[in-house]
């Protein structure tokens, strides 16, 4: 489902975090200015309330991986305008300018903790990381190079959705990412998935949710279509908290809620179990 | 009520004064009507056969969400000689937007499954508009895995406008009920075909839509996001979603010429609303081909097939 937030990448976006002059950051949890250094060297966590910002994908593995671990894959898969739809390659463009990332999502393999993994890491500064084409085949590739070199997979999800510019394309990713999944599995091989904020539409109805482990961030939004249609539609008022990992994970979906401080260690915690030979350490 | 699409006006108002002129006939006959009356049907059939050549992309929505338009249930009942409706998830509850059972299509066992609209605002109570809960999505796989260890075929049909997005809904999981399905469909040793009916709305769509074959009715269209979402979003507008349907090329002809879909099933001049019986023979013949090649493939064939179906979808440049 094409669920986009019309303002949400100008909302987490470079703007906001930059201001002023890229010196401070307001936590918009707590209010507190944070110093945009130390919020960086935080894994852009505010140090008053433990606020998680959105974290970009390099961030993101830097945080991960084994210093030097980490070798991207597919790095050169490009959007095409299949449907000609008006404008869509200018505004890959102008995102891929904006953050330097060819797409969004960044795929590869590394070691977390001396194991290694197929790593896929969705960036949501980039058109809201929407699944169109390009994002579904790197994370197939992935999962298929995991099943092929019998490696654990970790997919980070965050996305508004569905690429609707690439219409029925994008819906098809869902069938081709879990296809991957249900091979991986069959396997015989463990997939972690971690939910960020915000993770909504066709992406939180595949992999997202296909996890044999799924962990959350903290207070994330999750969910399948996103909280202005489910009032519009019910014309019901929402219950407290709800889409955020903590409600999920009251509902079922979600099995931990893991900081970001801990995320690395946690992960290679589970991923001891996901083998068939648990060594100890 | 019956509905009236706007661009079926003049065909209407033909058939009206064609049923005027034999009612004359009926009561007082003259040969100058009869000859008047066979004009008046062969322009009508011109007509048809004028405006169904020159649907847009929008007008053919239109059509595919059509009150009198044949809905699961309709063909079930036109096309199977037996159906034994099997009901819950086993968990929750049952999910009447989502029927399921056991039928007879032509000589065939199948299981078949689908999403069930309503006409009036009864029926669409009961139905949910189409738009399954998490319960519905999770009835199908209980039922299909029913059906694979049988070795039965499955026929999924598919009409909604989407999944639920209700509080319910989201509390139960929907997605992780529609992502669910999309992986262990893949892996079910048994011929799937899915036909889109009607609307084939998202990601509740392709909740039941992995398949062997996936055939669309002439006038159904398949889409990530409704004509008015996409208008909603992109245009800033929902008026804009005559736009939107001819830029997501939603409909049979161009899912076709992208290679989405296998065939296309002929519907009646005019749409499967103006003659139901017609509609289900052609349905019905479609899903007994389709099943006739799949039937004799070894099971890691078809699953690789099936894989591979999917696998390929999705444009892009590796420079």
């Amino acid at each position: 489902m094409g669920f986009f937030k019309k303002r949400s990448v100008d909302d987490l976006g470079e703007k906001k975090r930059d201001m002023p002059e890229g010196l401070w950051t307001k936590c918009p949890s707590c209010a507190e200015s944070l110093y945009e250094s130390a919020l960086a060297r935080n894994q852009r966590v505010c140090a008053n309330c433990g606020h998680h910002f959105t974290q970009s994908a390099p961030e993101r593995i830097a945080a991960l991986c084994d210093e030097g671990s980490f070798e991207e894959l597919d790095a050169k898969l490009d959007s095409v305008n299949a449907l000609g739809f008006k404008g869509y390659l200018d505004k890959v463009k102008a995102y891929q300018e904006k953050t330097g990332l060819g797409e969004a999502v960044v795929t590869g393999r590394g070691n977390i903790e001396g194991q290694p993994v197929l790593l896929a890491v969705m960036d949501f500064r980039f058109l809201g990381a929407s699944m169109g084409s390009v994002v579904g085949e790197k994370i197939t590739r992935a999962i298929e190079t995991a099943t092929k070199e019998r490696k654990p997979v970790i997919v980070f999800s965050a996305s508004g959705g569905a690429r609707m510019h690439e219409g029925i394309l994008s819906l098809m990713q869902m069938a081709k990412t879990s296809g991957a999944l249900a091979r991986h599995s069959e396997a015989g091989l463990g997939y972690i998935s971690v939910l960020t904020h915000p993770t909504t539409g066709g992406v939180t109805a595949s992999y997202a949710t296909l996890g044999d482990v799924i962990l959350a961030e903290p207070k994330c939004m999750i969910g399948f279509a996103g909280p202005r249609v489910v009032k519009e539609t019910t014309h019901a008022d929402l219950p407290p908290g709800f889409q955020t990992a903590e409600f999920m994970m009251e509902h079922g979906l979600v099995d931990l809620i893991v900081q970001r401080k801990d995320m690395r260690s946690t992960l290679a915690k589970l991923i001891g179990y996901m083998s068939k030979t648990k060594v100890a350490a | 009520m019956k509905q009236v699409l706007e661009f079926e006006k003049p065909v209407l108002k033909l058939r009206d004064e064609i049923d005027e002129l034999k009612r004359k006939q009926a009561s007082k006959p003259s040969p100058a009507i009869a000859i008047e009356i066979s004009k008046l049907e062969a322009r009508l059939i011109e007509l048809q056969k004028d405006i169904n050549s020159n649907l847009n992309p929008w007008q053919r929505v239109q059509i595919a969400r059509h009150t009198q338009r044949p809905f699961m249930l309709d063909y079930v009942k036109l096309i199977c000689s037996e159906f034994v409706e099997l009901h819950g998830d086993r968990h929750i509850g049952d999910d009447n937007a989502m029927p399921a059972g056991f039928a007879m299509w032509g000589d065939k066992r199948v299981l078949v499954v689908g999403h069930q609209k309503g006409r009036d605002t009864k029926e669409n109570l009961l139905r949910n508009f189409g738009s399954a809960h998490p319960e519905g999505y999770r009835k199908a796989m209980r039922l299909m895995r029913l059906a694979d260890k049988f070795q039965i075929p499955i026929v999924t049909l598919i009409d909604t406008p989407g999944a639920f997005p209700g509080i319910g809904a989201e509390e139960r999981n929907i997605a992780e009920a529609i992502a669910y399905n999309l992986r262990e469909m893949m892996l079910l040793k048994t011929p799937i075909i899915a036909v889109v009916i009607g609307e084939g709305g998202s990601g509740g769509a392709l909740g039941i839509g992995i398949a062997d074959r996936v055939l669309l009715m002439e006038n159904a269209y398949y889409s990530v996001i409704s004509p008015e979402g996409c208008a909603a979003i992109l245009w800033k507008h929902r008026e804009h979603a005559p736009e939107a349907a001819s830029a997501l090329k939603l409909s049979a002809q161009d899912l076709k010429q992208l290679g989405i879909i296998d065939g296309i099933v002929p519907e009646p001049l005019g749409g499967a609303h103006h003659d139901h019986l017609e509609a289900a023979t052609n349905l019905k013949q479609a899903v007994l081909d389709a099943l006739a090649e799949l039937e004799s493939l070894p099971h890691d064939q078809l699953l690789d097939q099936r894989y591979q179906k999917f696998r390929k979808f999705g444009e892009f440049t590796e420079g």
